[in-house]
């Protein structure tokens, strides 16, 4: 199989899976109760008993990390949904139609785009009340334009090519033609940027999360752990290390996913032996 | 002793023999041509000369050249060969030069690298190979960029560079397959020139026997990696001794069988009969000019200019002309895929121009195409069964799942592919066998007329044999009326009743195929039938030499 051959696959596909069960996992069974204060344990180094040791409240670190992958991970994903949702279906109307039309709906899109992403969600967040579902529509909306612009630039180079010209022949509307024709030939490069906006998603919500404004106390999140870590740096350094590598891992695991997928998609990168 | 050598040479990649036994020599000062279809192993031949083969790819057997031998040299010993002793033309003038860098810089390249010269050194050598190529540089500096120049420039520049050094052998691979005829008989010309002044050694390769038989001094034939024939030209080629060379040379001229038949019979005049089924008006379309700034455009250039002409229902019309002249663009506004700047179409007694989508449904299904490129013709996502059903869309009924299959089956059927072919996708087949896909597609619909743009000059003389008779056969049992754009006049003399001669967005001369082509009176037209490659003309050429 070409798929296992594939290294940054492979690895993407058992990283972010062991992430996702992890997530799924904290459902049913974590190891100790995350909303339980128990403070005679507070700030316990990794140990058998609790293996990434205690935070300053004596919840267990590792239980945290199950269930603040949860949180993370529906922002994300619903995230990237919202923007492909929206940014897809535009990005194809502004090539499909072109001409004006196309250049007042893409420099909207430079418009979204111009504002640094992060502060504009702080900005938001900030206007419409911290919490889980403000931080998802905020990281989502700046994801739209990027769904956009990858949708039309991918239908702008599918629109030329002579199997279009025949179904336009065959008297396709622009809709049918889009939907037939465009759509499953940039639905690589789509999956591909999809994965991508679901790491920027998860850095982004755990940025907000450490200012405050993404989920709020008593939920996890890896963000929060990372605040409340950051003034007891000193003596105990591990409630810093285990959030921040959980949220490396994810991430470095959704971009060889994704690397993995534009390998295994894209015929020009194929390897001939 | 000959200047390359090539012996008993075989190659595979990976599990694939690719070659097999290959002998060939060029002598210095002499044009030796390669022959065969795609896949005949023309291309790895060149590549094994220049050890630039992929990785993958194992040989045996000896490439000498000037005594040494190339398949045993070091990387390091190549790289002062290339391009110094042994220059290469490509196919492709759009890829072969680097978009980024001048065409002053491209040629200079190889000269400062070799020859280790100075910046003005080089500049001076660089501006005598252009000039030599025909680029002079008070018209063509070397500051020009390579999308700045047409193809034909483009393929000087690359010889330019192949040719700098004056290399002792220079490998051509199908060097004008992509430039129009008139283009074509320039370019040869130019590598005639230079192989004479140089006493080069030509390795042409070449899909094409007329190209060849006006060309080259020897000629080796392959056909699947082995060597079927090798000679003299003339003698190779007139006495065609080999099953396969005369089965090339038949392909290469060949008039379906329906069509000669008919030829015989037909004294209808061209004339515009009074019910056309396709008559266009005084069609003009400009494309606007290039932005100058926010307000200012340049002048729009004009792509077709004041065209009218008829097709009677069931004729067959060439269209011909040289690449740029504006064949595709009318093609495509007969289609209604692009709207006229002037004029109209009318299909049947009824105006396409103007007309909503909706209401262009009722013609576009007695109309459909054919492309060029079997492989972008099709979305290689689909399968057959959806992409031949597809102008069924038009129909006013919408068959059911069981109809289309059998209609696409029957189109399937009636191009000579079996039933089986429905549920594969288009990679699975040959160059020859997506053609007759596309003409599937246009056909189930029953149109009244099918356009073709260049239906056959992506495909080998074999196969485009097999295509013309498809269409003879289409054309006389259904009656379908073509319009055929093509830049071969063989193909036009081939399949049509008629030909327009298109210059510069006009149709400048029109009539009976073989008299057009025969005796044509305006200059374009001569143009086009002089730099016409010709079998029998050029090997009557070759024999007169010879006494």
């Amino acid at each position: 199989m070409r798929a296992l051959a594939n290294r940054p696959l492979v690895a993407g596909c058992l990283i972010t899976g062991l992430v996702a069960l992890m997530a799924l996992a904290s459902f049913l069974w974590t190891p100790y109760d995350v909303t339980k204060l128990v403070v005679a344990d507070r700030t316990q180094a990794p140990s058998f008993t609790h293996w990434f040791g205690t935070d300053h409240f004596g919840r267990d670190i590792a239980s945290m990390i199950m269930v603040g992958a949860r949180n993370s991970i529906a922002v994300a994903l619903v995230a990237v949904g919202i923007g492909m949702g929206i940014g897809v279906p535009l990005g194809l109307f502004a090539a499909a139609r072109g001409g004006l039309l196309d250049e007042a709906l893409m420099r909207l899109n430079d418009l979204v785009f111009a504002f640094p992403a992060l502060l504009s969600a702080i900005m938001i967040t900030a206007i419409f009340g911290p919490g889980a579902v403000n931080a998802i529509i905020a990281i989502g909306i700046f994801n739209v334009p990027v769904f956009a612009r990858v949708a039309r630039a991918g239908a702008l180079s599918v629109w030329p090519r002579e199997f279009i010209l025949a179904a336009r022949a065959a008297g396709k509307g622009q809709t049918l033609i889009t939907v037939e024709h465009i759509l499953p030939n940039i639905a690589n490069q789509l999956l591909v940027q999809g994965t991508i906006q679901f790491a920027l998603g998860i850095l982004a919500e755990a940025g907000l999360s450490y200012l405050g404004l993404g989920a709020q106390p008593p939920m996890p999140s890896w963000g929060r752990m990372l605040f409340d870590a950051q003034t007891r740096m000193t003596i105990a350094p591990w409630m810093a290390l285990f959030p921040g590598m959980a949220i490396v891992i994810t991430v470095l695991g959704l971009n060889l996913l994704g690397d993995g997928i534009a390998d295994l998609l894209d015929p020009k990168s194929r390897r001939r032996r | 002793m000959s200047l390359l050598e090539i012996e008993n040479l075989s190659l595979s990649i990976g599990t694939v023999p690719v070659l097999n036994g290959i002998d060939l020599s060029v002598r210095q000062g002499e044009i030796m041509a390669l022959v065969g279809e795609s896949g005949s192993g023309k291309s790895m031949t060149a590549l094994t000369v220049m050890q630039l083969l992929p990785h993958a790819a194992r040989t045996s057997g000896r490439v000498l050249f000037d005594g040494n031998d190339l398949a045993t040299a070091s990387e390091e010993h190549m790289c002062t060969l290339r391009g110094d002793d042994i220059g290469m033309v490509f196919q492709e003038p759009m890829t072969a030069l680097n978009p980024l860098k001048t065409i002053g810089e491209q040629v200079a390249e190889g000269i400062r690298w070799h020859t280790r010269s100075s910046r003005a050194e080089a500049e001076n050598r660089t501006r005598r190979i252009l000039d030599r190529v025909g680029l002079p540089e008070a018209k063509f500096p070397l500051s020009r960029y390579p999308h700045e120049l047409s193809g034909g420039q483009r393929q000087r520049v690359v010889i330019a560079i192949a040719c700098a050094l004056k290399p002792r052998l220079l490998i051509a691979d199908e060097p004008t397959t992509a430039l129009d005829v008139v283009l074509q008989a320039q370019v040869l010309d130019l590598l005639r020139d230079l192989v004479a002044e140089n006493r080069m050694g030509l390795l042409l390769i070449s899909h094409d026997l007329a190209v060849v038989a006006d060309m080259a001094d020897r000629i080796t034939i392959l056909r699947n990696g082995r060597v079927m024939e090798d000679g003299e030209t003339a003698q190779v080629l007139s006495a065609q001794t080999h099953p396969y060379t005369r089965q090339l040379a038949q392909a290469s001229a060949h008039v379906p069988e329906i069509r000669a038949a008919a030829a015989a019979r037909n004294t209808r005049k061209p004339e515009d009969p009074d019910s056309p089924l396709l008559s266009v008006r005084n069609l003009t379309r400009d494309y606007p000019g290039r932005r100058l700034s926010l307000f200012r455009r340049d002048t729009p250039t004009r792509a077709v200019d004041d065209v009218s002409f008829s097709i009677a229902p069931g004729r067959s019309v060439a269209l011909v002309g040289r690449s740029g002249c504006g064949k595709s663009t009318l093609a495509r506004m007969v289609l209604a895929l692009d709207r006229p700047t002037a004029g109209e179409i009318r299909f049947r007694g009824e105006t396409l121009t103007g007309r909503r989508e909706a209401e262009l449904k009722p013609a576009r299904r007695d109309m459909q195409v054919v492309f060029q490129d079997p492989y972008g013709s099709f979305n290689p996502r689909q399968k057959v069964g959806k992409l031949v059903t597809e102008p069924l869309h038009l129909l006013e009924k919408a068959p059911t799942r069981a109809e289309r299959r059998e209609m696409a089956a029957a189109a399937l059927a009636e191009v000579g592919l079996g039933p089986d072919a429905l549920d594969k996708y288009p990679h699975e087949f040959s160059g020859g066998q997506r053609q007759r896909l596309s003409i599937a597609r246009a056909i189930i619909t029953r149109p009244q007329l099918v356009v073709a743009d260049e239906p056959v000059s992506a495909l080998d003389v074999s196969i485009r044999a097999q295509i013309l008779d498809l269409f003879a056969e289409l054309n006389a049992r259904l009656g379908i009326a073509y319009l055929f754009i093509t830049h071969d006049l063989t193909v036009a003399r081939a399949i049509t009743d008629e030909v327009m001669v298109m210059k510069e967005g006009r149709i400048v001369e029109r009539g009976r195929t073989h008299e057009v082509l025969d005796n044509p009176q305006s200059d374009a037209a001569q143009e086009l039938v002089s730099a016409a490659p010709d079998l029998k003309r050029a090997l009557a050429g070759r024999l007169r030499e010879q006494g």
